[in-house]
């Protein structure tokens, strides 16, 4: 019997498998970012959301910020952010909407107060201190000086010259 | 009596260090507390009643977030045994995020701790109480203000050591 398909069966080479697995890379590399397709009105709703959403912490996983976690709670507060972006609310009272939740720690950037003073200034005091040590280590008499040379170099340098 | 500096710099990191050896980064200070409880209105998980947190004004009250899906809830789940049994404590509890049976039939198969079991689906009354880590436990006084907050499961040590005394000091207070 003759299979009427016997001609269309293609012995794939290795350059076509790897467009094969190109494509298919590429297919899912599109379908991960289509899940993540948001629809602002303008170009400004669309950067104010990037920016918040970089700016917040996910406080489930702390080293990570709400753009960068797939926690599920990194997912509500980047969606609340959403809506509250669409409704056009403005950074100010998104980022009070969420400390007032979740406190301080969801901001990346610490705000300045007193149970802060000592993040914000404890830098500036260490290196004020190392200042101090420093001027203070070159200001005061130098362990070594080339003042007088030694007799025994004077002698050494009289029989040099002999 | 400046030599005496680096000393006195390495025994200050060192307290730092002892510090912060003791203490769970990820046990974050509520800025709930001391505020009036956040508003909900949300439906039982067993009948079509609605309440809010004024339905359990008068009263101090514990404020438990938990789900099905959650493993530390179940070692949790003994402790809150043990507060039920705390004279004029009402017990509240909030299912977050979960599916209607599952969150049902584990509290069949557990058992029951809560006065008050409430269903909190999309989990936006969570997020408007900075739930961030389930279990979470909140107590409110007889005003309906927060007044401690926990993160994660209660140990025994923390009910016998930390609950126990609040919540007796709360309900010593006025109304």
């Amino acid at each position: 019997m003759v299979n009427p398909y016997r001609k269309t069966i293609i012995k794939p080479s290795i350059l076509q498998l790897f467009a094969v697995l190109c494509v298919l890379l590429g297919l899912a590399l599109n379908a991960q970012s289509a899940e993540t397709v948001l629809k602002f009105e303008n170009e400004g709703h669309a950067a104010l959301y990037l920016r918040l959403t970089q700016e917040f912490r996910c406080l489930k996983c702390q080293n990570q910020n709400l753009a960068g976690s797939n926690a599920d709670l990194a997912q509500d507060l980047r969606n609340e952010i959403y809506q509250a972006v669409v409704s056009g609310q403005g950074r100010e009272e998104i980022s009070d909407y969420l400390v007032a939740r979740y406190g301080d720690f969801v901001l990346y950037r610490p705000p300045v107060k007193k149970i802060t003073y000592l993040l914000w200034f404890g830098p500036f005091v260490l290196l004020l201190f190392a200042i101090i040590g420093g001027w203070r280590l070159i200001s005061s008499k130098p362990a070594f000086t080339a003042a007088e040379p030694s007799e025994a170099l004077e002698a050494a340098r009289r029989r040099l010259n002999e | 009596m400046w030599k005496f500096i680096p000393l006195v710099l390495f025994f200050g990191l060192l307290g730092f260090l002892a510090r912060g050896l003791d203490l769970d980064p990820s046990e974050l200070p509520s800025p709930l507390i001391d505020k009036p409880a956040p508003q909900f209105q949300l439906q039982s998980l067993y009948d079509a009643s609605e309440h809010s947190p004024e339905s359990f004004a008068g009263d101090v009250w514990l404020f438990n977030v938990w789900a099905s899906w959650c493993r530390a809830c179940v070692t949790e789940h003994p402790v809150l045994e043990q507060l039920k049994q705390i004279d004029g404590l009402t017990m509240v509890g909030l299912n977050h995020k979960d599916v209607l049976d599952d969150g049902r039939s584990w509290l069949n198969r557990f058992g029951n701790p809560f006065d008050t079991v409430l269903f909190d689906q999309q989990g936006g009354t969570g997020i408007n109480w900075g739930v961030y880590g389930v279990p979470e436990t909140f107590i409110m006084d007889k005003k309906g203000v927060v007044r401690y907050k926990h993160i994660g499961p209660i140990s025994e040590k923390d009910f016998k050591t930390i609950l126990v005394p609040l919540i007796k000091q709360l309900q010593a207070e006025q109304a």
